[in-house]
């Protein structure tokens, strides 16, 4: 087999040419295994996927109660809980927090613990620059939050229309904090792109083609090549807003001759694409999920994927359907109209294919198949009422109503909620070595399910009956208290479904020592990740994997008897891999990305209150990225599982020799 | 992007297989970033042509532009991605010497370039066209402006690359870094192109 055989000095050379460069670091790399410290300065994509998925959770709670505050505000016709400003603030915070401080980063936990694996990797393409995306993320996130105690939050909206976003209609410095702080998500946003692009690029395990690679994979692939394109589109936007509100530019300057749908259409480019980056990677969480669990593997996988790319591709052609009542002209929107339409078909395919997956499988309802049939369900509602925003009359009535805060919160929280927390309860037990309780997880499901329903159904009807969005009241009289109150109602209830959530992470891991530990493979599953012990151990794979075919793993563990039938051939503990990380050689940490990513929010706050603190934080910038630079390459002198043995540089050659013999007995055994 | 081109070795150590495109993942990650980098100058000169005649006062493009002058500084930019072809080609080579003055070269072309744009720019300024007089002047320095903080950026490298040599840290084992180096200086120059056809030569 010639995938496997791996030129040894195709190792060697680099490596050796590493060790004949001197160390100009001051610091030598932190070497901390456990404690804070490992976390902080981790580069192991696990840990960062971990810190993302934590990370995401907070700030979901923090949006979450910012939802709260909105639908106590609006239980009652007339209320007075928020003033018209605060709370402007507090639905644009909402939206903000939501799509890029939890929804993308859940996004991005899933992605980064799972890629490496499910390709068969050790790690990311460039480990430093994941560590750099995930500390430059939560400063952004934290950036922006603090805006609540420096002059009130951002007041324009998570779309910031221009020119309600200048600093005549917006003086304060909410919207520089929107500005800075989106740019600097952005940037995270960006950096993790192109890592990851390179990594399913780059980064495969032998044999393992893109055409065998799981569909999560490649929904997270569509994703990443997503930001890559469409976060310098909201970066221009951004600097452009910036500069118009810091430096007295004309931009969005109407008296000056400005054209405000330029911000809209830059805003939109990058603002559709960005809908299906929120989705995708649920998308492929429920891919995985369902084939494990209707014990069949996924129906039409060409079609998943390649519906996925259209999705991708198709994503940057209907932008202006979130434009049709600014007057663009009738060609513009008939021609969105159409495009838009056209969108529905691949993610039509998408849930036709799960449905014929589940279709004569022999099913188990568990906790992520109960989420993943409500992402499908939820899903096809949200997808229906996009349908019909696409039909243009019919969306200039609906624009700005709550029919609209109805269909994306279908779609987001419907869709993509539903994917990811059914992930969480998947994959848990890989991840942290210890089940979800499955009763508790069912009533969270059930109460999420109704609960969300309750909320944002009702708004469905809310909206036909002409209630405008982003409004802080309404009077009494209009036909609106009673669904108001409903929708108050099923929020707490979602609070309420997140309650237990919680609350089933600290019992379920408190019981864990007294319970079974889940093994390798605790549900029969079909991908790589499964072929590591539960928690995954640092070094991922004690070997390359060698991948002859999709669902690999299922492959090992299953073969055809003489009927055709498939019978276990093997079990999971038999297949996997032990968990020997003697033969991998891991990158080493580093603070660099910490202390980079520290630079970019000093940047911020200088730019907003004092030019000093911006040049220190230029000078923390340079300062890291010159100590990135130079810091001492990866090393040798430390050992994945403590054999010290080794003290000469020559060691970094010799081992990946051991490696490779090791691989060729592998396929000699095939 | 410095560290980008510097964490080459140390990325290819990190990693026990060949990348399965053939491309490193150095390389790869800077034409995926320059990819992204097309729609970030894709949305400035959009930017540009929707705006630019849209001031309601103060010069306009056909008032301040002083043509002869921008064609020479393009030229000098232009020159300088036949200098940097020949940096990688000698570094290929082997020919550490002539990579060191090819690149010093091509970083000395970029600076003459962004004085250039230094120069034009206060030029520009003193004939009444600040940032903030109107919206042709906040478009088309913030267009140029971005041009030149990459060429900036590329110089850095440049200069970083120059530093290892001296150092005696680049030799024909790290060709790709400065070949990565010159993908960014290329596409820098390519951008130019459309830029001053598009700002300067169309009316």
């Amino acid at each position: 087999m010639a995938i496997v055989e791996r030129p040894s000095d195709v190792l060697a050379l680099p490596s050796g040419g590493v060790v004949t460069q001197s160390p100009l670091g001051v610091f030598a790399r932190p070497r901390a295994k456990t404690g804070w410290r490992a976390w902080v300065t981790t580069v192991d994509h696990k840990k960062i996927g971990i810190m993302y998925g934590a990370s995401a959770l907070v700030f979901l709670v923090i949006g979450g109660i910012e939802a709260l505050i909105i639908r106590a505000q609006l239980a009652a016709p007339g209320q007075k809980l928020l003033s018209a400003d605060l709370y402007n603030q507090v639905f644009t915070m909402h939206g903000i927090t939501m799509i890029f401080l939890a929804v993308m980063p859940m996004g991005a936990a899933f992605m980064n613990y799972l890629i490496p694996l499910q390709i068969g990797a050790r790690d990311v393409a460039f480990p430093r620059l994941n560590a750099l995306s995930f500390w430059t993320f939560l400063a952004g996130g934290i950036f922006l939050n603090t805006s609540w105690f420096l002059g009130g939050g951002p007041d324009g909206g998570w779309f910031a229309y221009a020119p309600n976003t200048g600093v005549i209609f917006s003086p304060s410095h909410g919207m520089d904090f929107y500005a800075i702080g989106l740019q600097i998500t952005g940037i995270a946003s960006l950096v993790g792109g192109v890592n990851l692009v390179v990594t399913v690029l780059n980064m495969r395990a032998p044999g393992m083609t893109l055409m065998r690679m799981p569909v999560f994979t490649w929904m997270s692939f569509v994703t990443q090549v997503l930001l890559v394109f469409a976060m310098p589109v909201i970066s221009v936007a951004l600097f452009l807003l910036t500069f118009d509100r810091l430096f007295d530019a004309n931009f969005f300057n109407v008296a000056q001759g400005a054209d405000p749908l330029l911000w809209e259409h830059l805003f939109w480019i990058f603002g559709h694409p960005e809908v299906y980056i929120l989705i995708l990677p649920a998308f492929g969480i429920v891919s995985e999920i369902i084939p494990v669990f209707s014990r069949k593997p996924i129906f039409g996988y060409p079609f998943m994927v390649f519906s996925g790319i259209a999705i991708g591709f198709m994503g940057w052609g209907v932008w202006a359907h979130h434009m049709f009542a600014s007057g663009i002209g009738p060609i513009s929107v008939a021609a969105f109209s159409v495009s838009t339409m056209f969108i529905a078909v691949p993610t039509g395919v998408k849930i036709l294919n799960w449905m014929a997956t589940l279709w004569g499988g022999k099913i188990t309802f568990s906790t992520p198949l109960l989420f993943s049939i409500g992402l499908i369900t939820m899903f096809t509602i949200g997808g229906l009422s996009g349908v019909t925003h696409a039909v243009a009359p019919a969306d200039t009535q609906q624009t700005d109503t709550y029919y609209i805060v109805a269909h994306f919160h279908y779609v987001i929280f419907g869709g993509a909620m539903f994917g990811f927390l059914g992930g969480f309860y998947f994959w848990w037990p890989k991840v942290f070595g210890y089940f979800l309780d499955e009763k508790l997880g069912k009533v969270h499901f059930w109460l999420t399910l109704i609960g969300f329903n309750l909320t944002f159904g009702p708004m469905h009807i809310l909206g036909l009956q002409g209630m405008s969005r982003r409004i802080h009241t309404y009077r009494d009289g209009y036909g609106f208290n009673l669904w108001n109150l409903v929708a108050t109602v099923g929020a707490f209830m979602i609070a309420l479904s997140f309650l237990v959530f919680f609350v089933n992470i600290v019992r379920s891991k408190r019981r864990a020592p007294s319970l079974p530990p889940p093994g390798p493979d605790p549900w029969d599953s079909r991908s790589l990740e499964w072929m590591t012990p539960s928690p995954t151990p640092e070094h991922n794979f004690d070997d390359d994997p060698i991948v002859t075919q999709l669902d690999e793993f299922w492959h090992r563990k299953y073969g055809g008897d003489e009927d055709g039938r498939m019978v276990p051939i093997a079990t999971a503990e038999e297949v996997a891999f032990p968990g020997d990380g003697s033969r991998s050689h891991l990158p080493a940490p580093s603070y660099w990305p910490l202390v980079v990513a520290l630079a970019f929010p000093l940047i911020g706050y200088g730019l907003i209150f004092n030019l000093v603190i911006a040049a220190l934080g230029g000078a923390a910038l340079l300062g890291g990225m010159v100590g990135w630079a130079l810091e001492p390459p990866d090393d040798e002198d430390l050992p994945p599982h403590g054999h010290d043995d080794h003290d000469d540089d020559g060691s970094a050659a010799v081992e990946p020799e051991v490696a490779s013999a090791d691989l060729e007995e592998v396929t000699a055994g095939d | 992007m410095t560290d980008t081109a510097v964490e080459a070795p140390a990325a290819a150590a990190d990693h026990g297989h060949a990348p399965a495109t053939g491309i490193s993942n150095s390389k790869l990650a800077m034409w995926v970033y320059l990819g992204s980098d097309c729609l970030l100058f894709g949305s400035l000169i959009s930017t540009y042509l929707l705006l630019r005649h849209r001031s309601v006062e103060g010069p306009g493009p056909q008032d301040v532009f002083d043509i002869p002058f921008t064609s020479v500084s393009s030229f000098v930019l232009l020159m300088s991605s036949l200098t940097m072809a020949l940096a990688v080609a000698s570094i290929v080579r082997g020919d550490v010497q002539r990579n060191r003055a090819w690149l010093a070269t091509t970083a000395m072309l970029g600076g003459v370039f962004i004085g250039g744009q230094v120069y034009e720019f206060t030029t520009f300024y003193r004939e009444g066209l600040g940032y903030t007089t109107n919206i042709f002047g906040s478009a088309f320095y913030t267009l140029t402006g971005f041009h030149g903080l990459h060429v900036s950026v590329g110089i850095v490298m440049l200069m970083s690359l120059l530093v290892m040599s001296i150092r005696g840290n680049l030799g024909p084992d790290k060709a790709e870094a400065v070949e990565i180096v010159g993908l960014y200086w290329h596409f820098v120059d390519i951008v130019w192109i459309v830029i001053f056809t598009v700002v300067y030569l169309i009316p």
